[in-house]
């Protein structure tokens, strides 16, 4: 994309999470808890024109960096996503992300007589699997749904 | 076997499965052999929903190894209806117990409780889950009557809620097995069942009536439609009266053909097949007895490796 199409402004230092599936942007920003209430400088764009994905969303976010678990989760609902570390403007780091094999107390089991969503202390577990993720407790299997079991 | 508990089907080999079968011929060909083997132990029955057959026979079954059983008695008038956790009730049971027996109404409790104790938990219902030890007696019935390779079976009713046809259809894939799914839409197996059953490269195959398969069957297991199932009551009738059978269905099957349940029945096998040779339900809930005791001499075996089989008592 050339410099005169630019739909948001470049970030001086931050996160850019790009390629993202369009349409999952916002499932994206609820990953990463943001709200816009921690003051970050957050700039989104949905569905925009993209070689590789014909559509895509992309999410910027200022003075932010991702944990491990978060691009876990990330990769589900955004497989094609790349991660870049901007610093001063420069896209100093480039990552594709990459699927876990389970994912730890992110996802809530679609199940509800799933015994992890009875009143016990207990951290969900998902095996990822093809295509999609698998309860480790009731083997329930989630898959395009998974952005609406994020229970962040 | 070298499982620390028993939780689901899929957990098990051809290899388990056949060692706790063998196990269990060996049982029934000589119970005085096994009478005293865990005297001194105690197996914990935790049934947090009304069971009469399973409770009963994993009891009986402790008790024909020298074990003694203690029980939750109601639930309702336990430390469940006053709000505790399972997690908690099972590791406090755990100091009382050598194993546990979980009946839960909910999928994955045993899971759960199994991450929570070191002793053997077996898996007796976890809702709509899994029930592997009926797993392991239908296994055993259908062993001694047609041998377990080289089968057609059909499974009939409820395979959505059906745990014990989860689990079933799960061993069966360690096995040369081709299963047939017999049900209405709305009851058809569950996604994750049907995942995997695919990929493990089972061959099966579903269907909304028996007839068009009848004849190729060596083994028809039929379970339950329940009218909970079901929003409206007419619905119910209508749908469980198409899987129902009787000697005149029959009729038209294989003269070998083994006719199985879990039970308990309510009307979808007639009481007239009892008299034909095909039935095979009460004979299958009787092998539950040597095949629990096969189970809980092997757990308790691998959960105490020192060679010592329970304790010796002086008679």
């Amino acid at each position: 994309m050339s410099e005169h199409e630019l739909r948001v402004s470049k970030i001086r230092d931050g996160t850019v999470i790009d390629h993202v599936e369009a349409g999952q942007a916002l499932n994206v920003l609820a990953i990463l808890g943001i709200d816009g209430s921690e003051g970050f400088g957050v700039s989104v764009g949905m569905n925009v024109p993209s070689d590789r994905l014909g559509r895509k969303d992309i999410v910027k976010v200022e003075d932010r960096e991702l944990s491990q678990s978060e691009v876990d989760v990330l990769s589900l609902i955004a497989p094609e996503a790349t991660i870049n570390i901007v610093r001063d403007f420069e896209v100093v780091e480039k990552n594709r992300v990459t699927r876990p094999d389970s994912v730890t107390g992110v996802l809530s089991c679609p199940n509800r007589n799933c015994i992890t969503n009875a009143d016990e202390p207990i951290e969900t577990r998902f095996d990822v699997v093809a295509d999609g993720v698998r309860c480790d407790y009731c083997a329930t299997i989630l898959r395009a749904d998974i952005a609406d079991h994020i229970d962040v | 076997m070298r499982q620390d508990h028993l939780i689901t089907a899929t957990q098990l080999s051809r290899d388990d499965i056949e060692a706790v079968l063998d196990r269990a011929r060996a049982v029934a060909d000589d119970p005085a052999a096994y009478a005293d083997r865990h005297a001194g132990r105690v197996l914990a029955l935790c049934f947090f929903e009304p069971s009469t057959r399973t409770r009963m026979s994993f009891d009986s079954a402790a008790k024909r190894l020298g074990m003694n059983t203690i029980g939750m008695g109601d639930v309702d008038s336990s430390s469940v209806s006053k709000g505790e956790s399972l997690s908690d009730t099972v590791r406090v049971i755990e100091g009382y117990a050598d194993a546990l027996v979980l009946r839960h109404p909910s999928e994955g409790a045993a899971t759960l409780a199994g991450e929570r104790v070191d002793v053997p938990v077996v898996n007796a219902g976890d809702g709509a889950g899994q029930h592997p030890s009926q797993t392991l007696l239908d296994l055993h019935t259908i062993r001694e009557d047609h041998g377990l390779d080289d089968l057609t079976i059909g499974i009939m009713g409820d395979l959505k809620y059906g745990r014990t046809v989860h689990s079933l259809a799960a061993a069966l894939t360690e096995f040369d097995a081709n299963q047939h799914f017999i049900s209405p839409e709305s009851l058809r197996l569950p996604r994750s069942v049907r995942f995997d059953l695919h990929e493990t490269g089972a061959q099966i195959r579903e269907h909304e009536e028996l007839e068009p398969v009848l004849d190729e069957l060596d083994v028809l297991y039929v379970t339950r439609i329940q009218k909970e199932r079901f929003p409206d009551e007419n619905e119910y009738h209508r749908v469980a009266g198409e899987y129902r059978i009787d000697a005149e269905t029959l009729e038209a099957a294989a003269d070998d053909l083994t006719v199985m349940h879990p039970l308990p029945r309510v009307d979808e096998i007639a009481p007239d097949v009892d008299e034909t040779d095909h039935a095979r339900y009460f004979e299958q809930a009787h092998n539950g007895i040597p095949v629990r005791m096969a189970l809980l001499d092997t757990l308790l075996e691998n959960a105490n490796p020192d060679g010592d089989e329970g304790m010796e008592v002086d008679r």
